[in-house]
């Protein structure tokens, strides 16, 4: 609760809110013992007086009787039957809710249909209809204030009851006979109540506008009673004349009601986990860049060139380095794994060439991706947009997520033509059309107006490859696309892959966890640990002989065909949480064949021959060979 | 689609019902005797017994209520007494004023809070963004009524941009320039809450959807910002928009009785609270029940919508 507060304090605007609604409830409570002419009191000869003059502070209004008055009675009388009508909304709402959820069944079907019924209505028709029969007068307007919220109250409830309902501790209590009434009033109205609270501190805002709303059009207060509605909706005659009387009690309706709108807001905000994590921001176009060192020269290495790195995560005010200086590069036809375990860093190295990493929380802190000899980390967002796709093209994991649910996979093909290509639809069609059947999709011409959630995993899966290919990219970059599919369909894309490296020269960079999917694809590989490379090479040599432990301790985890004597290893322990990187090796920990000394100091990826690197102060001897 | 439609329709039909058995149930509550209520204490007995008689509530209340059924199944709404005409002339003709205020008012806030609602969301946190929060959260705070008497003395009475009041000119061509031209501000002071509420909704669900996978797709594809947000996020935030156009739709339907009584507009709100105040029962019957039918069919065109957008749902 004291979390609560101190959450509710720190939203400036919530706290304002509390500050405003406090004054005017003050003012409203104290009003009858102030010094202040009686509201009701009329006085024509001092009629349609204007705001500061002698002994009307506001005013007075066509009868001549004090605004000031008339303002905090108005106040008063608003306040206490907006908040009547929620708490007699709230209390019969969630008593029905309560009785729907707890019961089920027959009572709650009868119950929500009549729920429903109600909620059919056009909001303040119903409302008009209840003052309709009631007659005019503030206590019917109330009442039928009331009744239009308790629909909504009681659906709320009757949710939250439902998933109650069905608890242990609700079990256990009828195990204990306990009787129904008992049950409802000792364990489930405790867990409710806050909900009812929150609902209330939303909808109070609504209900003393829908009176006022009432007693403007003369079905709510009668005179000389007025609330801050009846006030309003007495001075509209004289509106031309003296605005003064209608912007007096109309300002107060739009403060409290302002208040409490922020009010709510606060309690809803400081109870909404997601937006305390900061969840809900929304990733920019291009993730942010803010490199501190110097930018690495280009070695005129690879086509794609990564140097040192560097992606950074900042949540709140911890820093987790996702990718801490990583140097890659991948020629034209040249196949690179990236491998590593979940929270490597292999994704984000990958996201963050084209700067696709969500940002915020994503920060590019340093380092340099080289297209074609050209920086991509500093380059305008322009330039990445007009390369994303065009020469940088990428295959993500889950096409089911990754496709848009709405629109046909012809119509995402032939869009991803279009943004870079001034073709006519048909022609973009047309090519969609080849792009599909050169991944293998039978019946592209029919399949062409599919939706994802039409198609199998593999299907999509292939989509997803015909879309990286549309614009007939120098650089494919996939992210675990064969991770969600079955061993046979994974074989069939890895092959399609393989077969467009050869054809068009393709330089792909391929993430995974899997050894195995290395091994048929790759030429070159780059293990990922905690961030950084930790050992590279020939695909075909580290196969033969890892020198990073981690690395065989990794290729221990796959299993192989007709080898069912060895064990299938799991690495024992979890890889360091990147925000708290330990001093030395971060593998050290789980290492086996750990020393002292690789908990000081910073390693270095050394070169072990001329393609070979490793970060390892004590690799695995040379001379073990693994199975030929 | 067209068995969509349909089913959709016939599922109506006990929601048509359930509305006619709730609004005689309130009629029902009225305390008293009807007649003496629509005919006003001073009546003489004979006058109050005939009356019952005569709209047949010297009946049981079941039976009473199948022939009000029923009279209204052949389009007979009876008779208003204030005004001796039938209710349901009466009610078209005036339902077919505030179709013209609410529609309006109904096309600006949906495009007015989408927009507002998407900008908001793109500049998250950014200098639009706070002050479009800002302006919603005044917009959905201030009481249409007030807003309305505001706007009549800032554009009417003081810049004289537009006429204080009324649906037409009275004197002139009643023409759409004529109409157009009283039409603006009850639209716009119509419009203002609905345009906060569905403002605040599109900038939530475009923030929950631009986080998807699918846009981090069409960004790697090079689809440029621009469609990305109003193309891409857009498109899949307007399943979760949607519903709420059909709910705001019904607040701009009922609200509109606050504008039609500050704008004087002769539409069927201002109807109900003159029938209410003269104690005709039968107007306000026949048009509570009118309007919420209407509503109800405007949620059908609704969910149908929402179905042309979402192949996700099985029609």
């Amino acid at each position: 609760m004291t979390a609560f507060l101190k959450l509710l304090a720190r939203n400036r605007l919530a706290l304002a809110g509390l500050i405003v609604m406090g004054l005017v409830a003050g003012l409203a409570l104290v009003t009858p013992i102030l010094p202040l002419a009686d509201p009701d009191v009329t006085d024509t000869a001092n009629r349609f007086k204007p705001p500061f003059s002698e002994g009307a502070l506001l005013g007075t209004d066509h009868l001549g009787r004090d605004l000031l008055s008339r303002l905090l009675h108005g106040t008063r009388l608003s306040l206490a039957v907006g908040i009547a009508a929620a708490v007699v909304a709230a209390t019969l709402g969630a008593a029905i809710g309560i009785i729907a959820g707890f019961y089920g069944g027959r009572t709650d079907n009868v119950i929500m249909r009549g729920v429903d019924m109600l909620m059919a209505f056009p909001y303040i028709l119903l409302a008009l209809a209840i003052v309709a029969a009631l007659g005019p007068g503030l206590m019917n307007a109330l009442i039928a204030v009331a009744a239009v919220n308790i629909p909504f109250f009681a659906r709320n409830i009757r949710g939250i009851t439902v998933g109650i309902a069905h608890k242990e501790f609700v079990d256990a209590a009828r195990l204990s006979g306990m009787t129904d009434a008992r049950i409802i009033l000792t364990e489930v109205l405790p867990n409710v109540v806050p909900v009812i609270v929150i609902a209330m501190s939303t909808t109070i805002g609504w209900m003393i506008l829908e009176t006022a709303g009432l007693s403007f059009l003369g079905l709510g207060s009668q005179p000389p009673q007025a609330d801050l509605g009846s006030m309003l909706g007495e001075a509209r005659s004289a509106l031309i004349s003296n605005p003064h009387t209608s912007i007096v009690p109309g300002a107060m309706i739009l403060i409290i009601v302002m208040a409490i709108n922020l009010l709510g807001d606060g309690v809803r905000d400081a109870l909404d986990p997601r937006l305390r994590s900061g969840a809900l921001s929304r990733p920019l176009p291009a993730t942010e860049v803010r490199r501190k060192g110097p930018v690495p020269a280009h070695d005129g290495e690879g086509l794609l060139a990564l140097r040192d790195l560097e992606t950074r995560f900042h949540v709140k005010d911890r820093v987790y380095k996702a990718v801490g200086g990583v140097s890659l590069s991948v020629r034209p036809g040249e196949c690179l794994g990236i491998i590593g375990e979940s929270g490597s860093g292999k994704s984000v190295t990958a996201l963050s060439v084209m700067g696709l990493v969500a940002s915020p929380p994503g920060v590019i802190t340093g380092g340099a991706v080289y297209y074609d000899g050209q920086d991509l980390i500093g380059a305008p967002y322009s330039t990445l947009r007009r390369l994303r796709g065009e020469k940088v093209a990428y295959i993500f994991q889950d096409p089911l997520a990754t496709l848009h649910p709405l629109y046909t996979v012809g119509d995402q093909l032939i869009e991803a033509i279009q943004v870079h290509h001034p073709v006519a639809k048909s022609e973009a069609r047309a090519r969609a059309i080849d792009l599909l059947k050169s991944v293998r999709i039978p019946n592209a011409e029919s399949r062409i107006a599919s939706y994802p959630h039409e198609m199998s995993g593999g299907m999509r899966q292939r989509v997803g490859i015909a879309m990286a290919l549309a614009n007939d990219p120098d650089v494919i970059i996939a992210d675990e696309p064969t991770t969600a599919l079955d061993v046979t369909v994974q074989a069939q894309i890895l092959a399609v892959l393989d077969d467009l490296r050869r054809d068009r020269g393709l330089a792909i960079v391929f993430i995974t966890h899997d050894f195995g999917v290395v091994a048929q694809l790759c030429d070159r590989v780059a293990v990922m640990y905690a961030g950084r490379i930790v050992e590279q090479g020939r695909t075909d040599e580290i196969l033969r002989a890892p020198a990073h432990p981690y690395t065989s301790k990794l290729m221990e985890c796959v299993p192989e065909l007709g080898e069912g004597r060895r064990r299938l290893e799991a690495i024992p322990g979890l890889p360091p949480l990147v925000d708290r990187l330990p001093d030395g090796c971060a593998f050290a920990e789980r290492c086996h064949r750990v020393q002292p000394d690789c908990r000081q100091g910073e390693l270095t990826l050394e070169a072990t021959n001329d393609s070979r690197k490793v970060r390892c102060r004590h690799p695995e001897p040379i001379t073990r060979e693994r199975a030929s | 689609m067209a068995g969509y439609i349909l089913k959709r329709l016939l599922s109506a039909i006990p929601v048509l019902l359930g509305i006619t058995v709730i609004v005689f149930l309130i009629m029902a509550l009225i305390p008293g005797d009807p007649a003496t209520a629509i005919l006003g204490s001073y009546a003489t007995p004979e006058n109050v017994e005939k009356l019952n008689r005569d709209l047949g509530l010297d009946k049981p209340l079941v039976q009473q209520y199948f022939i009000w059924l029923g009279n209204m199944l052949t389009g007979d709404f009876g008779t208003s007494f204030a005004l001796n005409r039938p209710v349901l002339d009466e009610v078209l003709e005036r339902f077919n004023a505030t179709l013209v205020l609410a529609g309006t008012a109904f096309v600006i806030c949906s495009v007015l809070g989408v927009a507002a609602g998407v900008v908001s969301a793109a500049q998250q946190y950014g200098l639009a963004d706070k002050a479009i929060t800002f302006v919603v959260l005044l917009g959905i705070s201030i009481p249409s009524f007030f807003l309305g008497m505001m706007m009549i003395l800032l554009f009417s009475v003081n810049l004289r941009w537009f006429p204080v009041s009324g649906m037409w000119p009275i004197y002139g061509a009643r023409d759409i320039w004529a109409l157009l031209d009283h039409l603006v501000l009850p639209a716009l002071a119509l419009a203002v809450v609905a345009t906060g509420v569905i403002a605040r909704l599109a900038r939530s669900a475009m923030l929950e959807v631009l986080r998807q996978d699918f846009i981090r797709t069409a960004r790697a594809k090079g689809v440029p910002e621009r469609r990305v947000i109003w193309g891409h996020a857009l498109r899949a935030a307007m399943v979760s928009i949607i519903p709420v156009l059909g709910i705001q739709a019904g607040f701009v339907l009922s609200g509109a009785v606050y504008i039609e009584m500050v704008f004087q507009w002769p539409g069927v709100g201002r109807m109900l609270v003159d029938a209410i105040l003269k104690r005709d029962i039968l107007l306000v019957q026949g048009g509570v029940v009118f309007v919420a039918a209407c509503y109800v069919l405007f949620n059908i065109a609704v969910d149908v919508a929402q179905s042309l957008l979402d192949p996700r749902i099985k029609t």
